[in-house]
């Protein structure tokens, strides 16, 4: 099923029409209303648009990063009357202060008709029972998925993460079809449900949605034997609304962007040179109808290429390879954006050790851990337990206060841990091992 | 009065406590008294010499973290009871002992006791007025 056929399988020239007519409007909308893009737009020569002529124009138009979204927050790049805006989303950002996502009636309402394409796309119908396992708050995943859900017409479960005996109890006594849920957790949770021993025709399950962090395809395979599902898998980020922006159909071969309200393009990092069809690169989006918080040409540091080939689901939409990795150094733990510069800005200001670190991230029983080594130089220390012991948890205490995340600190002498010439190689990823 | 203590951070894994030894040991010092507290992660290895600026030298060049504390040594007959009378006196004098550990010698008259208390002074002027027998950090060489 496809759940907006007319529009998810437009011919290309159509959805070019479609996309330029909309990206002229978002540049005037854009120079109308954001001071910032106001002013680039003005430098560029672009202005309200009147350069824009075909939809490869764009290449005019400078990039936003995630430093403008900083820069501006938390309301700077609002283009809409705050009295218009229904709803503020928001994901942790490089310094402590989160990224924030503004939403008027509208971009809510085409928010969920993203979510519902991606919902159907992977296998969800009006029949089903979806248990939404993300933890609910300020993250765009869980409310997302919730709306998109609803729009679609299938039955919501609002059961947010945690508790794992009452997920168990839920899925068995309440007949859910689909689950949502990071990769992990449903990992997770499909091994405790193995533990507690009813057998899998006690359950209704056949779907899972995952997202908000990269599943590797071993992952994925695991999951959908520990549960006996099919698992698709999408892809979003606060900065262009949550998710909703591409996702997974029957085929598997790449995830259909909804390129009726995104524009991407793939870049050269270094360059900044647009590449071609199938060639990998930056991704870097457009939004075409966000009203609230209107991005231009976002560049999302995830590596990726696009295929333009028609699909054999029959969508036209271009479809997204999943994510080959990124071009900066952010982790996703937990389903928690960290940079490790975040990890280094609380270090630094810690006067007892050394601004030398190390990070280990390890996967047990399915669930992420971040440890970090530091080294303690302040002798006096030495001489009583407590105090040592009380760095540790003052530093933990701190770093989650900034990251929203527990993590270990294991406190080492000084001079052990490596120390580097050129780039610094402080992160140990060893979840894939 | 005080003799003074080597505090040395040792990390839990294999190995760590070799590397300090083998450098006191390298450096010609006898270790009198030790003791080892640990958690999960890290242990706080103490140690009283019979050469402490040598020892300490020696741990630095061998790139241990190790700061030195002055800790008061207590002279008890090798005999039941002696340790609960020292312990007793501080208690009466509100005075905490924060941690400590005992050794005893081949001449079996006395043990030793090293005490780590909040102030030295203090404890040392209570326990000689109790007529306890302090230990030097001459006393502590020459055993």
């Amino acid at each position: 099923m496809i759940f907006q056929k007319d529009i998810e399988t437009l011919p290309r020239k159509e959805i070019e029409a479609i996309q330029l007519e909309r990206l002229k409007w978002v540049v005037k909308y854009c120079y109308d209303n954001v001071p910032l893009y106001h002013q680039r737009l003005t430098d560029c020569g672009v202005l309200d648009g009147a350069k824009i002529k075909q939809l490869s124009d764009i290449e005019y138009i400078p990039f936003t990063t995630k430093d403008d979204f900083r820069d501006n927050y938390p309301f700077g790049l609002v283009a809409a009357d705050m009295k218009d805006i229904v709803r503020i989303h928001a994901s942790s950002g490089t310094t402590g202060k989160p990224t924030t996502g503004v939403y008027t009636k509208e971009d809510l309402d085409i928010w969920s008709d993203c979510v519902a394409r991606v919902a159907c796309a992977g296998g969800v119908t009006p029949d089903d029972i979806i248990q939404i396992s993300f933890g609910y708050g300020l993250f765009t995943g869980a409310l997302g998925l919730h709306y998109g859900m609803e729009k679609l017409g299938a039955t919501v479960i609002p059961a947010s993460s945690g508790n794992t005996q009452k997920q168990l109890m839920m899925l068995r006594d309440w007949g859910v079809t689909g689950i949502v849920a990071t990769p992990s957790y449903a990992l997770y949770l499909s091994e405790a449900m193995k533990e507690a021993g009813y057998p899998l025709s006690d359950y209704s399950l056949r779907l899972g949605i995952l997202g908000s962090e990269p599943c590797t395809v071993s992952m994925r395979e695991q999951i959908e034997n520990n549960f006996n599902i099919r698992v698709s898998d999408n892809y979003g980020m606060t900065e262009l609304g949550g998710p909703g922006v591409s996702g997974d159909c029957e085929a598997r071969d790449g995830m259909h962007f909804a390129e009726d309200h995104f524009l991407p393009e793939i870049i050269d990092t270094d360059t900044g040179k647009r590449l071609g069809e199938g060639e990998v690169g930056e991704l870097v989006v457009t939004t075409l109808t966000r009203k609230g918080m209107p991005v231009l040409r976002y560049r999302t540091k995830d590596i990726t290429k696009l295929d333009y080939q028609p699909c054999s689901c029959g969508r036209t939409h271009c479809r997204m390879a999943k994510t080959m990795g990124r071009t900066d150094d952010m982790l996703i733990i937990k389903g928690v954006n960290v940079f490790p510069t975040q990890i280094e800005n609380i270090l630094i200001n810690i006067p007892d050790i050394a601004p030398h670190y190390m990070l280990y991230i390890t996967r047990k029983n399915y669930r992420d851990s971040l440890e970090i080594k530091v080294e303690v130089i302040n002798e006096a220390l030495l001489d009583n337990y407590q105090m040592l012991d009380g760095l540790k948890k003052r530093i933990e205490a701190k770093l989650q206060s900034i990251l929203g995340l527990r993590t270990k600190v294991t406190l080492v002498a000084p001079k052990t841990l490596e120390r580097f010439q050129g780039k610094a190689k402080r992160i140990v990823d060893l979840r894939n091992q | 009065m005080a003799i003074k203590q080597l505090s040395i951070f040792v990390e839990n894994r294999e190995g760590t406590l070799v590397t300090v030894t083998d450098a006191i040991a390298k450096a010609g010092v006898d270790i009198r008294a030790m003791s080892v507290a640990d958690t999960n992660d890290f242990g706080i290895f103490r140690l009283i010499v019979t050469d402490i600026a040598k020892a300490k030298q020696a741990l630095d060049d061998a790139n241990a973290f190790v700061s030195v504390t002055e800790v008061v040594g207590v002279a008890v007959q090798d005999e039941p009871g002696a340790l609960a009378k020292v312990v007793k006196i501080l208690a009466d004098n509100n005075i905490n002992i924060e941690y400590m550990y005992a050794f005893i010698t081949v001449s079996k008259q006395f043990a030793y006791v090293v005490l780590r208390v909040e102030d030295n002074a203090a404890a040392e002027k209570i326990l000689t007025e109790h007529g306890i027998t302090l230990v030097t950090e001459e006393d502590m060489a020459k055993l």
